[in-house]
C-alpha cells in the first residue's frame, strides 16, 4: 500500500479518510486500529499542550493548533533545504524535527509573553479572547508569508525491508508516529514526576500562590510549560505532515479543535488524561470511518464528547473542578 | 539593643484601588513570638502577604536583617529565610506528604540536610511519618496544618509566619499545634510571627502583641498587658 491514497477520502478533519477495502477482514480491522492509533497519537501530542497550559493557568490556548502548524511548516522548509543538499532521509527527519521543535517552542514562548502574560490578573475572558486573536493572527501570518495553497510535504520516513509483511495494515510512518508519541509520553511523565522543574510545575498547577511561597519562580514555570507544550505539538506536526504528504496554513485549526476535544475527553488539566483522550478519539474516528462512513467521522467524535460532558463532565481521568493535578 | 530582625515601616498595601493597610508599623526581634490579633478582614493576612512579596506594599518599607525587601520577589524572600504557613494551609493536594515537604525545601541544594530536616519534621509530627506516601489532600484538617508547618520548616526559616493555624480545628488539636509552635521557638530559636483570631490562645504563647482594626494597628504591647487590657478583653476575649 505504501503511502495511503487519500485522494478518494471524503472525510473532513486533518487526516482524510483512507479506508475503503475488505470490510470485515482482520487486515481491515488492524488497518483501522493502527490508523486510529496514529491519529490518536497526534491528538495526544497536541492535547498535552492544551492540558498542561490549562493545568497551570486555566487558559485554553487557542493558538496551540497554530503552533503545531508552524512546526510542520518549519519542518517543510528544513526538509526542502536539506533535500536539495542531498541529505539522507532519516537525517532530514531528525534535523527537521529538531528545528521544528526549537522554532515552535520559540513561538509558544513569545505568544505567552505577548498575548497572555500582560493579562495574568485580568478577568478570565480577556486572555481567552487574546488567544483566539493570536490564533487568527498566526494563521494569516503564515497565509501571507507562505501561501494559501496546499504544499506537498516530502515523505521523511524510509520503508524498511522488515516492514514488508506488515504493510497491508500499517505503514512505517504510522509506526514512527506511534513510537515517537510513546517515547515522548514516557519522557514527559518521568520529567514531571522526578525533575525539579516538573515538581515546580505540579506544585504551580495545584496552588500557584503556595508555589510562590515555597520559592517557585512561577513566571518561569509558566514559560516552560508553553515551551514544552509547543515542542510536543511541533513533533506531531512534522510527523503527521510527512505521513499525509501535504500542509497548508489552516491545517492546525481542525487538528487543534480535535486535540482540544481529546483533552476535555480525558479530563482537562490531566496529563495521562490527554494521552488517553487522544487515543480514544483517534480510535473512535477511525472505526466510525471504517465501519460506518467517513462522513460520520466528526459526528462520532463530537457525539462522544457530548456524552462524556453529560455523564462525566470532569473528563475520564479529570479530578472534580476544585482540585486539578 | 541590637537592630530588629524584621521591621515593617508604615506600609500601605492595596488590592487594586482598595487600600487594605494604612501605615502599619511592626517590629519583630530575633527569637520572639509576635502575635497579631484582629477581627476578620482587619488586614492580618495582607500584612503577611506584604512581608512575603506576594502583595508588595505601595508605600513604606519592609526591612529584614537591615536589607530593604519591599520590592524583592517572593522566591528571593523565601531564600532569605522568611517562610509563611498561609491561611487555609494550602497543601498541594495531589502531592504526597513527603513530596509536600520536599517542595518546602525547593530552594535548597543540600540533599543530606534536606533529608535530615525531613526526619526532624517526622519526629515533630509522627503522624506525618505514618502518612508519608499519602496524598496531601486526603489528610484531616489538623494533619494538613501539621504538614503546612512542617513544609515551612523544611526551608530552615529564620522567621516563621503563621496565618491562623487554629482555623477550623478541634480544641485538642489546636492545643497540640500551639505546643509545637512554642517548641519550635524554644528549641530551634526560630522567630515566630503569629496571626490569629483566637486571641486568648495567641496572647498566651506570644511575647509581644499587636491589635489590628481595619488595616490600622491600634495597640502594641507585651502580651500579658494586652490580655489584661479592658478593651482587648471586651473586643477579642469575649469577657
Amino acid at each position: 500500500m505504501g503511502r495511503p491514497d487519500w485522494s478518494q477520502g471524503a472525510g473532513g478533519g486533518p487526516f482524510p479518510g483512507i479506508y475503503f477495502k475488505r470490510v470485515g477482514t482482520m487486515d481491515y480491522f488492524l488497518e483501522l486500529f493502527f490508523g486510529g492509533l496514529t491519529r490518536g497519537s497526534i491528538y495526544a501530542l497536541i492535547a498535552l499542550g492544551y492540558t498542561m497550559v490549562y493545568g497551570i493557568i486555566e487558559l485554553i490556548n487557542f493558538a496551540h493548533g497554530e503552533i503545531y502548524m508552524i512546526g510542520a511548516f518549519t519542518g517543510l522548509i528544513v526538509a526542502g533545504v536539506l533535500g536539495t543538499l542531498g541529505f539522507p532521509m532519516l537525517g532530514i527527519l531528525f534535523v527537521a524535527l529538531a528545528c521544528a521543535v526549537i522554532w515552535s517552542a520559540a513561538y509558544g514562548y513569545t505568544v505567552e509573553k505577548i498575548a497572555y502574560k500582560p493579562l495574568r490578573n485580568a478577568p478570565r475572558l480577556s486572555p481567552l479572547i487574546s488567544a483566539i486573536g493570536m490564533s487568527i493572527f498566526l494563521q494569516n501570518y503564515v497565509l501571507l508569508a507562505q501561501t494559501s495553497d496546499f504544499l506537498p510535504f516530502p515523505k521523511l520516513t524510509p520503508d524498511f525491508a522488515f516492514m514488508e509483511p506488515l504493510r497491508s495494515f500499517v505503514s512505517t510512518s504510522e509506526l514512527f508516529i506511534i513510537g515517537s508519541t510513546l517515547l515522548v509520553c514516557v519522557a514527559l511523565t518521568l520529567f514531571i514526576k522526578y525533575t525539579r522543574l516538573g515538581k515546580a510545575m505540579r506544585a504551580t498547577a495545584q496552588n500557584r500562590k503556595m508555589a510562590m511561597l515555597v520559592g517557585v519562580k512561577v513566571d518561569k514555570v509558566i514559560s516552560a510549560t508553553f515551551v514544552i507544550g509547543s515542542a510536543l505539538a511541533a513533533v506531531g506536526g512534522v510527523l503527521i505532515a510527512s505521513h499525509i504528504g501535504q500542509i497548508n496554513f489552516y491545517f492546525g485549526f481542525i487538528a487543534g479543535v480535535k486535540a482540544f476535544t481529546a483533552a476535555v475527553l480525558g479530563g482537562i488539566g490531566s496529563v495521562p488524561g490527554a494521552m488517553l483522550g487522544g487515543l480514544i478519539l483517534g480510535w473512535t474516528e477511525a472505526f466510525a470511518t471504517g465501519y460506518v462512513s467517513s462522513d460520520y467521522e466528526d459526528v462520532f467524535a463530537f457525539a462522544l464528547l457530548v456524552l462524556i460532558l453529560i455523564f462525566r463532565p470532569e473528563g475520564i481521568l479529570g479530578k472534580d473542578s476544585t482540585q486539578k493535578v | 539593643m541590637t537592630s530588629p530582625l524584621l521591621e515593617l515601616r508604615s506600609i500601605d498595601t492595596y488590592y487594586g484601588n482598595i487600600q487594605a493597610l494604612y501605615g502599619v508599623d511592626i517590629t519583630v526581634n530575633e527569637g520572639e513570638i509576635i502575635t497579631l490579633i484582629g477581627a476578620n478582614g482587619a488586614g492580618k493576612s495582607t500584612t503577611l502577604m506584604s512581608i512575603c512579596g506576594v502583595t508588595p506594599p505601595r508605600r513604606g518599607q519592609v526591612v529584614f536583617q537591615g536589607t530593604d525587601i519591599t520590592r524583592t520577589p517572593a522566591e528571593t524572600i523565601v531564600a532569605m529565610g522568611i517562610c509563611q504557613v498561609p491561611e487555609g494551609r494550602l497543601i498541594f493536594p495531589g502531592l504526597t506528604v513527603s513530596e509536600n515537604l520536599d517542595m518546602g525545601a525547593f530552594l535548597r541544594n543540600d540533599k543530606d540536610g534536606v533529608r535530615q530536616d525531613m526526619e526532624r519534621v517526622y519526629q515533630l509530627f509522627p503522624i506525618l511519618a505514618e502518612r508519608r506516601r499519602q496524598a496531601g489532600g486526603t489528610l484531616s484538617g489538623g494533619e494538613q496544618q501539621m504538614l503546612a508547618i512542617g513544609r515551612a520548616l523544611m526551608a530552615r526559616p529564620k522567621v516563621l509566619l503563621l496565618d491562623e493555624p487554629s482555623m477550623g480545628l478541634a480544641p485538642l488539636v489546636v492545643r497540640q499545634i500551639f505546643d509545637i509552635i512554642k517548641q519550635i521557638n524554644k528549641e530551634q530559636g526560630t522567630t515566630i510571627f503569629l496571626v490569629e483570631q483566637n486571641a486568648n490562645l495567641a496572647l498566651k504563647i506570644g511575647h509581644r502583641g499587636y491589635v489590628m482594626e481595619n488595616g490600622v494597628i491600634t495597640m502594641a504591647d507585651r502580651c500579658e498587658k494586652l490580655l489584661a487590657d479592658d478593651s482587648v478583653k471586651k473586643a477579642y476575649l469575649g469577657l
